[in-house]
């Protein structure tokens, strides 16, 4: 969870080990796939990795899913926020 | 995501290291956390919340919405080793259980740390019986476990 330098790009979450025409992944791809083969989560699968910006107490930071693995992760996605449920 | 944050804790005890998805980017998080979430959670959110603005890691996990352009309520567990053990997915008008989750990480903390020896029956809360698979138990489980109420 590295910190970065904030620009004002959109910079958004990339999946990794997916080849992609534009925007160059944000780390090395963890393993090179071809778009057909493309990570789909499934129970007893491996989670897609990815790396995505992120907020952190105060802090913006970066965030790699792999990083984390040796311990359990809850990942919760959800509409968007300032929403009501 | 403020239910998650307020029983923060007891993910903690598990060893859950948690992260929040959405398609709001991290500065958006950081003024929902200062405006409006700090008002819920004493200290604000206190795990990692991501930004994925083009819906890509959605698109990974099966719950980016194309249509809305946003992500559903999707919760993932995930063992040490990377592997997807439990998902759920929901439209958004429905908010998820915490209770639940936790439940289903206890009980999937338990099936690893008995190396697969033990599974977790129906409606199984931590302390209560589990059931050991192997030839005794075929055709056995009315010995040990009843479907109650």
């Amino acid at each position: 969870m590295d910190e970065k330098p904030q620009g004002c790009a959109r910079i958004t979450g990339a999946v990794l080990g997916e080849e992609r025409a534009e925007a160059p992944p944000v780390t090395q791809p963890v393993q090179g796939k071809g778009k057909e083969e493309r990570m789909t989560a499934r129970v007893g699968g491996k989670a897609p990795d990815f790396t995505a910006p992120a907020y952190h107490r105060g802090a913006f930071t970066n965030v790699q899913l792999s990083k984390s693995f040796g311990k359990w992760i809850l990942l919760c996605f959800y509409p968007g926020d300032f929403t009501f449920v | 995501m403020s239910a998650v944050a307020d029983k923060y804790k007891q993910l903690q005890q598990l060893g859950v290291e948690v992260f929040s998805v959405s398609v709001d980017s991290h500065f958006v998080h950081k003024m929902w956390n200062d405006h409006e979430l700090t008002k819920m959670v004493d200290g604000g959110v206190p795990f990692h919340m991501l930004s994925d603005q083009a819906g890509n890691i959605g698109r990974a996990y099966g719950v980016y919405d194309e249509g809305q352009g946003i992500e559903l309520r999707g919760r993932f567990i995930i063992d040490p080793d990377g592997v997807i053990q439990a998902m759920e997915v929901l439209t958004p008008p429905v908010g998820r259980k915490f209770a639940e989750t936790v439940r289903q990480i206890q009980a999937f903390q338990l099936v690893r740390a008995s190396k697969g020896t033990e599974a977790t029956p129906a409606g199984w809360e931590p302390g209560e019986a589990v059931l050991k698979p192997g030839p005794d138990l075929v055709g056995n489980v009315w010995k040990v476990w009843k479907p109650h109420e």
